[in-house]
């Protein structure tokens, strides 16, 4: 296996405070290796600093075996793109985002309206050219940006939280896109995240991050099993629980996580058991609904946060969840912070890691 | 008695007839305002750029300064320039004084506080995302520096447009080191100031036409190019 990129021993503080403790870590070519951790693990430092975008305060970060200093760093951003979590856009149109960095690198004209096209093809937003880039709604921003990253074909594409704050449609065509650009143009790729659908179904390899290390490094499997047995260093990830499964009369599976919050889930379990449920998968009622979900709570709006197109809210059900619920739905219910609302979700949307 | 009336006939006659004098005297004024406002520029855009990326010492005295030099009284700094380009003066051995360098040089001293301070707040109202985002698509220091400031054109626009204004309409420093010489240094600010104290009215009162006209139709353009700032900031892009 060739190490595309290597990071050896590397170190960044802002002043007194540590963001990213003493970090080696190899990138294979060709794979996808998710950073999963809790927002401010040092996950986006880690990805800037492969950016070449932040110098680190100590070690050594390695592009294709050569150690990267100051003076070729700039030759280096030539190889190795990131997407910022923020979508950016240049105040142009989507055709003249995508073609920025062809252009920098000199790419004849036939070549990049080629190369555009095709990449507006894989982010399905064909015939968006002359669109006004800022002028899209939030997920086809972020389709841009992916487009603009993926039409340079770098050695090491950086993904920072690359579905956050996104609706579950355009989230899916980006998790296509990552996936499909692995795989047909074995593209390697770093993303950071702390979905963890995201990290179970998209990554060859987790590093978990906390505190600025790394944790644990492994593959999927291997990692959401340690995972579950040390779940406690990871509260701060969203809506995942530990507890304890016991069979129910009528053969289904109930985790009680405490504070009297007991869970279904589909798959039979015994025992401790760590859960994890998708913001996106709760609904969020004002009365008690009629439906086949099997879990409903009684909560109360903790925390609301604006993010766009979407408001996430934090609800104490006994345990905390995180809901993401579209802002139209958060203005029409008339919700805000001390609210008290149910919370409802199949029994089937809670994936045991 | 001051025929006013009369001279605003004539003065229409004047210009609707397309008067020699009267229109090279136009020519000249946006001739050396239009230079000055492309040499400010020249050295007022890494100025800006500076002003409005980087962090230094002293950063935000050198923006006061700028600031407060917006003021200037165009006859101080008209007086000033004559000082510095007059025979005796340390620039008086490039023979400037009274030609029309020496206007083109001064107006462009005199619109660099505008332009600067305009420009920079343009640039610093750019996200600083956006040249870390010109980075990592691979642009060197200098081509990010470009992208930030393509995403400030319109203050950049906006800063030559004022700066154009302000060199047009000033009178002190045309008329202290271009010295009014008819046919070669007069703009319409000292010509209008010369035709008034002969008494020819019908010209002064054409030349105030004319320099409001100028003056009125570039705040239409602004105004224009504000409203049409999609197509300005997207460019051409292939069908």
């Amino acid at each position: 296996m060739t190490v595309v990129a290597e990071l050896k021993d590397v170190t960044k503080r802002y002043g007194d405070k540590t963001v990213v403790d003493n970090v080696s870590l190899q990138i294979q070519q060709g794979e996808i290796l998710a950073l999963l951790g809790p927002n401010g693990s040092g996950k986006t430092t880690i990805l800037k600093i492969l950016a070449f975008l932040e110098n680190t305060s100590g070690g050594e970060v390695k592009l294709e075996g050569e150690t990267i200093t100051s003076k070729k760093e700039e030759n280096a951003r030539l190889k190795t793109t990131l997407v910022f979590q923020k979508t950016i856009l240049f105040d142009t149109s989507v055709y003249n985002n995508i073609a920025y960095g062809l252009k920098i690198r000199k790419v004849s004209k036939e070549e990049l309206d080629k190369s555009v096209r095709r990449a507006l093809k894989l982010v399905r937003l064909e015939g968006f050219e002359s669109r006004p880039a800022r002028k899209l709604s939030g997920g086809e921003q972020q389709r841009v940006a992916i487009a603009r990253a993926l039409v340079l074909e770098s050695k090491l594409l950086l993904l920072d939280e690359p579905t956050a704050n996104l609706d579950p449609k355009n989230s899916e065509i980006i998790e296509e896109v990552i996936d499909a650009a692995n795989r047909q143009n074995k593209l390697t790729i770093i993303m950071a995240t702390h979905n963890m659908f995201q990290a179970k179904t998209l990554p060859h390899r987790i590093a978990l991050m906390n505190e600025g290390k790394i944790t644990e490094i492994g593959e999927p499997t291997e990692i959401f099993g340690k995972l579950s047995k040390n779940i406690a260093s990871f509260a701060a990830l969203r809506n995942t629980f530990r507890g304890t499964a016991s069979l129910t009369e009528e053969g289904s599976t109930i985790v009680d996580i405490g504070n009297g919050v007991k869970i279904e889930i589909t798959s039979q379990r015994q025992g401790e058991t760590s859960i994890f449920i998708n913001p996106q998968d709760i609904i969020l009622s004002e009365k008690p609904i009629e439906s086949s979900a099997r879990n409903v709570f009684k909560a109360i709006i903790t925390e609301v946060t604006d993010t766009g197109s979407l408001v996430k809210l934090r609800v104490d059900a006994g345990k905390p969840f995180t809901v993401q619920i579209t802002k139209r739905s958060f203005t029409e219910m008339g919700l805000n912070l001390g609210h008290k609302v149910f919370i409802v979700f199949k029994a089937s949307s809670v994936q045991v890691l | 008695m001051v025929d006013i009336f009369g001279g605003i006939i004539e003065a229409f006659q004047l210009i609707v007839t397309g008067d020699p004098m009267l229109y090279g005297i136009v020519y000249r004024t946006l001739f050396f305002s239009g230079i000055a406002v492309i040499l400010a520029t020249l050295w007022g855009t890494p100025i800006s750029m500076l002003l409005g990326l980087r962090e230094f010492r002293g950063k935000s005295i050198v923006k006061g300064l700028f600031s407060t030099l917006i003021g200037i009284p165009t006859v101080v700094l008209g007086l000033f320039l004559f000082l510095i380009f007059s025979r005796g003066g340390p620039l008086g051995f490039l023979g400037l004084l009274y030609t029309p360098g020496a206007i083109i040089i001064g107006e462009a001293i005199l619109v660099t506080p505008i332009l600067v301070s305009i420009m920079t707040t343009a640039i610093e109202a750019v996200d600083p995302e956006i040249m870390k985002l010109a980075k990592t698509l691979g642009a060197s220091e200098s081509q990010a520096s470009i992208a930030v400031l393509k995403e400030a054109i319109n203050g950049v626009l906006l800063s030559n447009v004022a700066s154009f204004n302000r060199a047009i309409a000033e009178l002190g420093v045309a008329l202290l080191v271009g010295g009014n010489i008819t046919g070669l240094t007069d703009v319409l600010t000292t010509a209008i100031s010369r035709y008034t104290a002969r008494g020819d009215l019908d010209l002064a009162i054409a030349l105030g036409i004319l320099l409001m006209l100028i003056v009125f139709s570039i705040n239409m353009i602004i105004i224009a190019a504000r409203k049409a700032k999609i197509l300005l900031t997207i460019g051409r892009s292939p069908q």
